[in-house]
């Protein structure tokens, strides 16, 4: 097919693949801003609430509850039950994680503390391998057939529409709780000053679990729809995605959630509209010479202003 | 008799390994030891110092090779500069966008950097011969000691068998020297350098880097120098690497696995110390090797086996991290001998 003709298509993936992007990346900035870290184990919590997401599922079925199409979509409201449990079971292995390690690091440094997270990063994979193996695994069998939209000239599967969904769901969900809630105005507070937050009477160890919490629900659901748009998972699922997914962080500015969303947004849809030029397989050094060109002009990022 | 040659033979191989792994645990003792700089690259700078040695030093394309560059046959001392200078080269243009900034910034260039060399390595068929790797790297003076051993114990038939397998390998041995030559070579000059007035900046910028600013220091320049020297010398383990397996291909090097094994050796060994780097090299490759026996005793499969080892060595590194962040040797007190 012509090179142009294929770009509305690319633009499509290139919106899915943001989604799930913009859904990682708001659990690294926010664990930047707030915690003064880049946490490079993020990419391994995603791997490790998908696969939580398929034990699950496996456990429902088990007791009856099948996951036969819902609507259109290839799979059914067993995935949706998995998926929102696993958030749940993701966040407390993560801040399960931060008791045991993290939070006996956190006064020596933020360098300190981004080491132990590549340490943790490779156990956690390692996990997932010793008890999956390096094979993939599958939420459901079978493909499914992708609608045409001849009016734009694209193709689209009602899977797709679901994931960029529920990616917007998310998202609306987090502003909702951070413009809002207490918990969540006072996490503002202590992204933007942690010593002053605390002054002011902020509890701040809550703060930080609420920061594990979200920021390992959003992976869970980043790392789950990445297996449905792949159509598979592995246990490197979330290694493969990360040097994107910093990628967009930075674009967006390091430590700027809303900034790590349209990051996301830009980063995905360079990388699809990059192979009708390049091999596929060089998505991730699109991503990263992105990165660096931005660090050049200007290492705040989009949307950051301090540094 | 045998079993004893069998050891004395896997101890050689097991050296040279540690060796070459304490060059790259040197070098990373200059950016993060000595400076401060978090470079988690450094399987990047690995390869690429073995590739560009071995595009220098290797045979030309053969007729079923994928790539029409390189090899220029050139000698050994040829291809590790090449490495040197390849590896300075891609060190500088990493380092000017992102040492300026805080280290998380590096941290995740030089992640990307090590990904994007992977990918080229992969892709770039007419240069590197893709996954297929590239071959017959000609190891140093091989053909003189090998063969000159071979000649010799071929016209000896009447000197006992072990004499005979014992020295079957005798490169190995010429191999484990050059190693540990280079290695107490690089030992000494870093040494040197980290205590001249040019590492005392370095040592200054770790630990107040607005200090050493005030004090009127480009500490960017000094940040600079300092990453780039230590990706030459990362260079130089890779180009070593080359010449000792003989063959390369973008599998050899996972990208993150070997960064984060020198990381724990520089961590365990103590960071900042050169005589630490050296030893939580071999400490940390002896743990490696180690549980590579122990695993066979269990009923895992192989798969299972390797991904229990990087376990052990990330629950090591969060011990290490946790009760002991100093590591076995501590850095030096004294910034200077004269004070």
């Amino acid at each position: 097919m012509d090179t142009l003709a294929r770009i509305p298509q690319l633009l499509v993936y290139g919106v899915i693949s943001g989604s799930i992007l913009s859904l990682g990346g708001i659990g690294i900035s926010l664990t930047y801003s707030i915690l003064g870290f880049a946490n490079f184990a993020h990419g391994d919590i995603m791997a490790l609430g998908a696969y939580i997401t398929l034990g699950v599922l496996t456990l429902l079925g088990g007791w009856g509850l099948t996951n036969t199409n819902f609507g259109p979509l290839s799979f059914g409201i067993g995935f949706i039950l998995a998926l929102v449990i696993s958030m749940g079971l993701t966040a407390a292995a993560v801040v399960l994680i931060d008791r045991v390690l993290f939070k006996r690091l956190r006064r020596t440094g933020s360098i300190i503390l981004m080491m132990s997270s590549i340490g943790v990063a490779l156990g956690l994979r390692n996990i997932l391998q010793f008890f999956w193996g390096p094979q993939p695994h599958y939420y459901v069998q079978g493909i499914q057939l992708a609608t045409q939209i001849p009016a734009l000239g694209i193709r689209v599967k009602p899977d797709q529409i679901f994931i960029v969904g529920t990616a917007v769901l998310l998202v609306i969900l987090l502003h909702g709780f951070l413009q809002y809630t207490k918990i969540g105005k006072a996490m503002r507070a202590t992204a933007d000053n942690m010593d002053l937050s605390r002054v002011t009477g902020i509890n701040t160890d809550r703060v930080i679990l609420w920061t594990w919490v979200i920021g390992a629900a959003l992976a869970t659901a980043a790392g789950a729809l990445a297996g449905v748009e792949n159509k598979f998972i592995t246990p490197e699922l979330g290694w493969q995605m990360l040097l994107s997914i910093f990628a967009s962080v930075v674009l967006g500015g390091l430590g700027n959630i809303y900034g790590a969303i349209l990051g996301g947004m830009v980063i995905g849809i360079s990388e699809e509209v990059s192979t009708a030029f390049v091999s596929t397989g060089y998505k991730p050094a699109i991503a990263f010479i992105i990165m660096i060109l931005m660090l050049l002009v200007k290492p705040t990022g989009l949307l950051g202003k301090r540094r | 008799m045998d079993t004893l040659i069998g050891i004395i033979n896997y101890v050689v191989f097991f050296a040279i390994t540690a060796g070459t792994y304490g060059i790259l645990a040197l070098g990373l003792n200059i950016q993060w030891g000595y400076t401060g700089l978090f470079n988690i690259g450094i399987a990047g700078f690995y390869a690429l110092g073995a590739y560009a040695t071995a595009l220098v030093s290797g045979p030309p394309p053969s007729a079923w090779d994928g790539r029409i560059f390189g090899g220029f046959e050139l000698p050994f001392l040829a291809g590790l500069l090449a490495a040197i200078v390849v590896c300075g080269i891609v060190a500088f243009l990493i380092g000017i966008p992102t040492l300026r900034l805080r280290s998380d910034y590096l941290a995740i260039a030089t992640i990307g950097i090590a990904e994007t060399i992977r990918l080229v390595l992969k892709n770039e068929s007419w240069l590197t011969n893709g996954v297929w790797g590239l071959q017959q790297i000609p190891s140093p003076f091989y053909d003189p000691i090998h063969g000159g051993v071979k000649a010799f114990l071929g016209n000896h038939p009447d000197l006992p068998g072990w004499i005979h397998s014992l020295f079957s390998k005798a490169y190995n041995w010429f191999y484990l020297f050059l190693v540990l030559a280079i290695l107490f070579v690089l030992y000494l000059i870093i040494e040197r350098l980290v205590h001249s007035p040019w590492g005392r900046v370095l040592k200054a910028i770790r630990e107040d880097e607005d200090a050493v600013a005030m004090s009127g220091k480009n500490t960017f320049s000094f940040k600079l120098q300092a990453f780039v020297l230590g990706a030459m010398i990362m260079g130089i383990g890779g180009g070593l690497y080359a010449y000792y397996a003989r063959f390369i291909s973008p599998s050899s090097f996972k990208p993150l696995y070997g960064t984060f094994l020198v990381w724990v050796m520089l961590i365990l060994g103590g960071s900042g110390n050169n005589k630490g780097a050296i030893l939580g090299s071999f400490v940390v490759w002896g743990i490696w090797a180690g549980t590579d026996f122990l695993t066979e005793y269990f009923p895992f499969s192989a798969t299972q086996a390797a991904s229990l080892r990087v376990i052990i060595i990330g629950v090591l590194l969060q011990v290490i991290l946790l009760w002991r962040p100093q590591g076995l040797l501590q850095r030096e007190r004294k910034p200077s001998k004269t004070l």
